[in-house]
């Protein structure tokens, strides 16, 4: 947090119907359904202060609106937009309450051709079912998967050369692990907590805006393998797992929305200091960085996107 | 009792009830004839022309298959559902491995 930016803090995500997408990240996944307006659903992960961290939206294409980061005070959005500026980014103020119950924003497009976007102001409704005086372990109440967390997201797009000036000079993030294909870099992971990565992104060429996947934390291997019979039970559509990184070591579950727009829900792995080395996978031992287990990737894990 | 459902670029045929996509109907046959992707009509990794048939679709996403397309036959065969013996293009060829991985076997070899 070199620049007061604290953490991937919401994600809009375009679903090609409602209903069915609230019913997989409600039920399924197991997020709280926190508000709702004329054609959009909040909903955060139980662990979570901020009223939500997801915002599902009906469209004619599935993919990703919009990832917000938030900053640790208002100030910050005045500084960090005139950075954004001063490095070339066409720059834009969204009042408070565009989003509900969240302050102004500040978004732009990067050089991949996702929107961002800073916020520093959201209203806090606490821990879910335990609050913060005395609290009880965990609700009793949850769903599905029981994901405590809206936790990063994994975007592909070309440039990913102005995205690493983007996140570490302009934003202050840290880069955590990176994919090397001979000098070029492939894939990029980067942070501004002690999480091992707060976005990553992976080289795609002609591919533009592209939404990867959002991840969702879980506490145990043992959760994993039970969002794995959640999937199963409800004939979720399945893309690779339960199984392990080697980039940030984390053990996944990787399966997809009814609109096609990946999930991922996973625990464990790496964790980040200031002080870390830069964590590097060689590109030819991909299939090992993104699948330690079988050490191959599949077709739909590198090309698939929404 | 399934329709017969023909992808006519990968010589492979597969029975599909009316209940499924044809691409759920095809995996479920473990047959490999159009890419599958998500299979929630959002990533435009199983489009498909359809060449003749009958059909029903549910949405998917205008970013793979626009409405122009649409009206062309152009779909994606997990929205796809049959009401009579089909015959399609799969548009994706099927493919996998690593392309970093394959990139640096060709330079080791030459």
């Amino acid at each position: 947090m070199k620049k007061g930016v604290m953490r991937t803090g919401h994600i809009q995500i375009r679903v090609l119907d409602l209903d069915e997408g609230l019913a997989h990240y409600r039920d399924r996944l197991g997020l709280l359904e926190m508000d709702r307006d004329d054609t959009r659903v909040f909903l955060k992960g139980w662990t979570e202060c901020d009223k939500y961290s997801v915002v599902l939206r009906e469209a004619d294409e599935a993919g990703m609106d919009f990832l917000g980061f938030k900053v640790d005070s208002d100030a910050r959005l005045d500084e960090l937009r005139a950075d954004l500026e001063a490095a070339g980014y066409a720059t834009e103020e969204l009042p408070a309450g565009d989003l509900p119950d969240c302050g102004r924003r500040i978004t732009f497009v990067a050089g991949t051709g996702h929107r961002f976007e800073l916020y520093a102001d959201k209203v806090s409704t606490g821990r879910h079912g335990v609050g913060h005086h005395n609290p009880e372990a965990w609700p009793e109440d949850l769903k599905g998967m029981k994901a405590t967390r809206f936790d990063h997201a994994l975007l592909y797009g070309e440039d990913l050369a102005s995205v690493y000036t983007l996140f570490t000079d302009v934003l202050g993030f840290w880069l955590s692990e990176q994919a090397m294909d001979g000098e070029e870099r492939i894939a990029q992971f980067f942070t501004c907590s002690m999480k091992e990565h707060e976005i990553a992104f992976i080289k795609q060429e002609g591919n533009t805006g592209a939404f990867h996947h959002a991840s969702f934390y879980l506490e145990s291997w043992q959760d994993v393998l039970h969002a794995a019979d959640i999937i199963s039970m409800h004939d979720i559509s399945l893309d690779i797992g339960p199984t392990r990184h080697g980039l940030t070591h984390g053990a996944t579950i990787y399966f997809f929305d009814p609109s096609g727009n990946r999930n991922e829900t996973f625990c464990g792995g790496d964790y980040f200091f200031p002080d870390h080395p830069v964590t590097t996978w060689d590109a030819e031992q991909l299939g090992k960085a993104v699948f330690y287990h079988t050490r191959e990737l599949n077709e739909r894990f590198l090309t698939v996107t929404t | 009792m399934g329709h017969r459902i023909t992808v006519d670029n990968a010589g492979e045929s597969f029975e599909c009830p009316p209940e499924k996509s044809l691409l759920s109907g095809m995996e479920s046959q473990s047959k490999k004839a159009i890419a599958v992707g998500c299979r929630g009509g959002g990533c435009g990794y199983c489009k498909i022309r359809i060449l003749s048939g009958e059909f029903e679709t549910k949405k998917m996403s205008v970013k793979f298959v626009t409405h122009e397309e649409q009206a062309q036959g152009f779909a994606l065969s997990c929205r796809v559902f049959p009401r009579s013996d089909m015959s399609v293009i799969a548009i994706e060829e099927i493919q996998s491995g690593n392309p970093y991985a394959k990139k640096n076997v060709t330079s080791k070899i030459s």
